[in-house]
């Protein structure tokens, strides 16, 4: 699917696979650990994304959950970041991060970029997407890929700008 | 004035902060530069910053500081966040 204002946005690409709705994850690590394996199946990052993306939490705790049941997974850029992406994870379940305010959590957006200039507009952009309050709702309510590009317009394919050979 | 929006690891949720103040201080008609940084930066980034805003769960890391800081539960309400800044700034 290719969305006519493709060249306007700045959001990095969100592939099939790096959506994975209604999955059942037992605590933080896992739902953190599910948007690492989509964003590794989609071809953004390596293994060694996801738990850095992990070890975000361990040391500065849940602040990463932005809003009342959402949580933006995400590292710095490193050499384990080989394309910008996004993953989008619903859980069956919600479950807790350990946020005064915003627990629990029910969607997880990863979020790999290579530079931080890019992290600056990337998550600039998710503000566009979000501010929308019915975007998180209608995220965890989300039973195809669909449904969560309605939500979230970003590009499918993670080379646009390479000509199909 | 200069405000700061902290976060964690990098560049990354202060962005957020950053964009959605800066439209909710347009909104006010209240101009101010604001920048993204990080906990580990704050204590030079944040040194003539009027107000700080960050995550509830980050306050306990941000050092000493003469900023009023202002703490921001829903990153997307910007409501609360218009609110929490003109209580700040006004």
């Amino acid at each position: 699917m290719r969305r006519d204002t493709l060249e306007h946005m700045s959001l990095p690409p969100l592939p099939d696979s790096a959506i994975d709705l209604g999955v059942h994850a037992s605590d933080w690590r896992a739902a953190v650990r599910f948007a690492g394996v989509a964003l590794r199946r989609s071809g953004a990052t390596r293994d060694s994304y996801t738990e850095r993306m992990i070890q975000v939490v361990d040391e500065f705790g849940a602040y990463i959950v932005i809003a009342p049941g959402l949580a933006l997974a995400h590292a710095r850029p490193g050499p384990d970041v080989l394309a910008d992406g996004l993953s989008v994870v619903t859980l069956a379940t919600p479950v807790t991060f350990g946020h005064p305010h915003n627990d629990p959590v029910s969607v997880v957006i990863g979020l790999a970029v290579s530079t931080p200039d890019a992290h600056v507009n990337s998550v600039a952009e998710l503000a566009n997407v979000f501010n929308d309050p019915q975007a998180i709702p209608a995220l965890a309510q989300a039973t195809s890929a669909d449904e969560v590009w309605r939500v979230i317009q970003a590009p499918t394919v993670s080379d646009d700008a390479e000509p199909v050979r | 004035m200069k405000i700061v929006a902290i976060c964690g690891a990098g560049v990354g949720t202060s962005a957020i902060l950053k964009l959605n103040a800066e439209r909710v201080l347009d909104r006010l008609g209240i101009s101010a530069d604001v920048s993204a940084s990080d906990v580990a930066s704050v204590s030079t980034s944040g040194a003539d910053a009027q107000v700080i805003l960050t995550s509830p769960e980050l306050v306990s890391r941000i050092p000493k500081t003469n900023a009023d800081i202002v703490v921001i539960d829903n990153y997307f309400d910007t409501d609360e966040l218009e609110r929490k800044l003109e209580d700040a700034v006004g």
